[in-house]
């Protein structure tokens, strides 16, 4: 999923100061799972903005709402009446979640509430890690199943680096080395054979680098 | 003896003598003169000299403007390279660049994170990684073309080294990626600093029963200690770094102001122990911001004269 984390709260304060009326638009999929941006969440920044407002004295009328998904049109449908009603829609979804309804409702100030931080897994309740960086091109295959480029500090494709310490990377005592992960996996699975296969030159056109990618299924495509 | 380069590095190396590198780093400004002075301080014990690349990602003077500087002096420079800061372009770019300047050598390495360094907040690039820069070295060299295909109006004539740290882990794939190494082009190897001669030559060892020291030149390296706090530094605070507690021991047990000489006899010890080892072609010697002792330890280590080839 999409892990996204809460702005802080003066950042968010500093961008709907000037708004009488606004929405905060929670998104009931990733954002919820990782409890930065549901209905939860979006109950719990209203109150502190309504509070944060009514003692400074400033009049701001804050309504809330989730919907199903924000990068959906048939969601968003959901708020067509209203939309154009608020100074702003503060929007809790993923960075993708913000810009679909921005789009959609063009009159309408759209602003980010939470941080999209990256694609990862719930690891235990309160703790979210990344695993993939969307580069188009999988390579867990070769790889024991571990990503070296989303897990690994210099998405190193020939790893370790010499900087490899106890199983840590060297950026940091906390962060695993993915390349001691996929070394002991590879080793689990008798496959340390293939290590010693380098792995090519990657084709990063199918990354970031390519420029804004899009995937068409033409088969379902109306 | 075939030579792949008129590179003076690989000359001595085939000849079959002990090859002795050390190293400069570029300065934080525009003068070049400090690195001719620190030069000038190695370049009668040495066969070649590294020029590091914004070590430990510090903002430095660019490696290939250092090296061309040493090139001019009539030194025979090593130009190291690291994968964080460029791309493919950029890499092949600078490595004609330096080619044409008749640059000889370069070290192909990832690079500290540039987490480490001044520039925190800045991207890295990564496009290839260090054992992808090797292979690309050697098939401009050896093909004469471009990664895109193209020819090469005058292939660069470079020979290729990688760096290997014996202590980082896993040891099990520490050979083996060594290996990897070798089978992507690297010609010669510069290792990490040995404080714990038993796992080096316990690496070596293994390396040699695999025959792979038939098939590259490994240079040990070695760095000597100025005081027991900078053996405590480097033991707890530099990943992939391993200092025994009787080094420490020994630096610690001398007053403070003996600690640097110790330093001294302890990597001395270590070369001439070294030197006896089946698989060591020779010694790097790096003493960052103490180059003027590379003389002594070179010479301690009964490693001078230099052959003339
Ligand atoms: S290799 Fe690419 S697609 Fe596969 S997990 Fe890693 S970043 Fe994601
Ligand atoms: S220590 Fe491991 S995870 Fe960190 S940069 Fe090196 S290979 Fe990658």
């Amino acid at each position: 999923m999409i892990v996204a984390s809460p702005k802080p709260i003066e950042e968010v304060i500093n961008t709907v100061k000037d708004c009488k009326k606004l929405l905060i638009l929670g998104c009931n999929e990733c954002v919820t799972v990782c409890e930065a941006g549901g209905k939860k969440e979006v109950g719990i920044l209203a109150s502190a903005l309504r509070m944060y407002f009514a003692k400074q004295g400033q009049q701001i009328l804050i309504e809330e709402r989730t919907l199903e998904r924000q990068c959906d049109h048939e969601y968003l449908e959901e708020i067509r009446d209203i939309a154009d009603t608020y100074d702003a829609i503060l929007s809790l979804a993923c960075g993708v979640g913000v810009q679909f309804t921005a789009e959609k409702y063009l009159s309408t100030v759209v602003l980010p509430g939470v941080n999209t931080c990256f694609l990862g897994a719930t690891e235990e309740r309160g703790l979210w890690t990344e695993r993939c960086q969307a580069c188009g091109s999988c390579v867990l295959a070769s790889t024991g199943g571990i990503c070296p480029v989303s897990r690994c500090a210099k998405r190193v494709l020939n790893g370790p680096c010499g900087g490899s310490t106890k199983g840590k990377c060297e950026i940091s005592k906390e962060v695993d080395c993915a390349w001691q992960l996929i070394v002991d996996r590879l080793t689990a699975l008798g496959k340390m054979d293939e290590y010693e296969q380098i792995a090519p030159l990657k084709d990063w056109s199918t990354d970031r680098a390519g420029g804004p990618r899009k995937v068409a299924k033409e088969d379902v495509q109306s | 003896m075939s030579l792949k380069t008129d590179s003076k590095l690989e000359k001595i190396l085939r000849a079959g003598h002990l090859a002795v590198t050390s190293e400069c780093g570029p300065p934080r400004g525009t003068d070049l003169s400090k690195v001719e002075e620190k030069a000038n301080l190695i370049k009668d014990c040495v066969d070649a000299i590294n020029v590091t690349d914004n070590q430990t990602s510090v903002t430095r003077m660019c490696s290939l403007a250092a090296c061309i500087k040493i090139k001019l002096m009539g030194l025979d420079p090593v130009l190291q390279m690291v994968t964080r800061d460029r791309n493919r372009i950029a890499m092949q770019s600078d490595i004609l660049g330096a080619a044409g300047f008749g640059i000889n050598n370069m070290l192909c390495l990832s690079g500290d994170h540039q987490s480490f360094g001044d520039c925190a907040t800045g991207q890295n690039v990564h496009d290839l990684d260090s054992m992808q820069l090797v292979q690309t070295v050697r098939h401009m060299r050896d093909e004469g073309k471009f990664l895109g295909g193209g020819d090469i109006a005058g292939p660069p004539k470079i020979f290729v080294g990688a760096a290997a740290n014996p202590f980082a882990d896993p040891f099990e794939v520490r050979v083996p990626r060594l290996a990897k190494k070798i089978a992507a082009g690297a010609e010669f190897i510069q290792t990490q600093c040995i404080y714990n001669v038993e796992k080096f030559e316990k690496w070596i060892g293994l390396a040699n029963d695999r025959g792979l020291t038939e098939k590259v030149f490994i240079l040990a390296g070695v760095t000597p200690m100025k005081s027991a706090g900078m053996a405590k530094y480097m033991k707890n605070r530099v990943p992939g770094m391993d200092v025994p507690d009787e080094i420490i021991k020994r630096l610690s047990d001398q007053p403070k102001e003996k600690q640097a000489e110790e330093g001294i006899k302890i990597c001395i010890e270590t070369m001439q122990r070294l030197k006896e080892v089946k698989g060591v072609a020779g010694f790097h010697v790096m003493a960052i911001e103490w180059e003027e002792i590379v003389p002594e330890l070179v010479k301690g280590a009964g490693l001078y004269p230099r052959p003339e080839v």
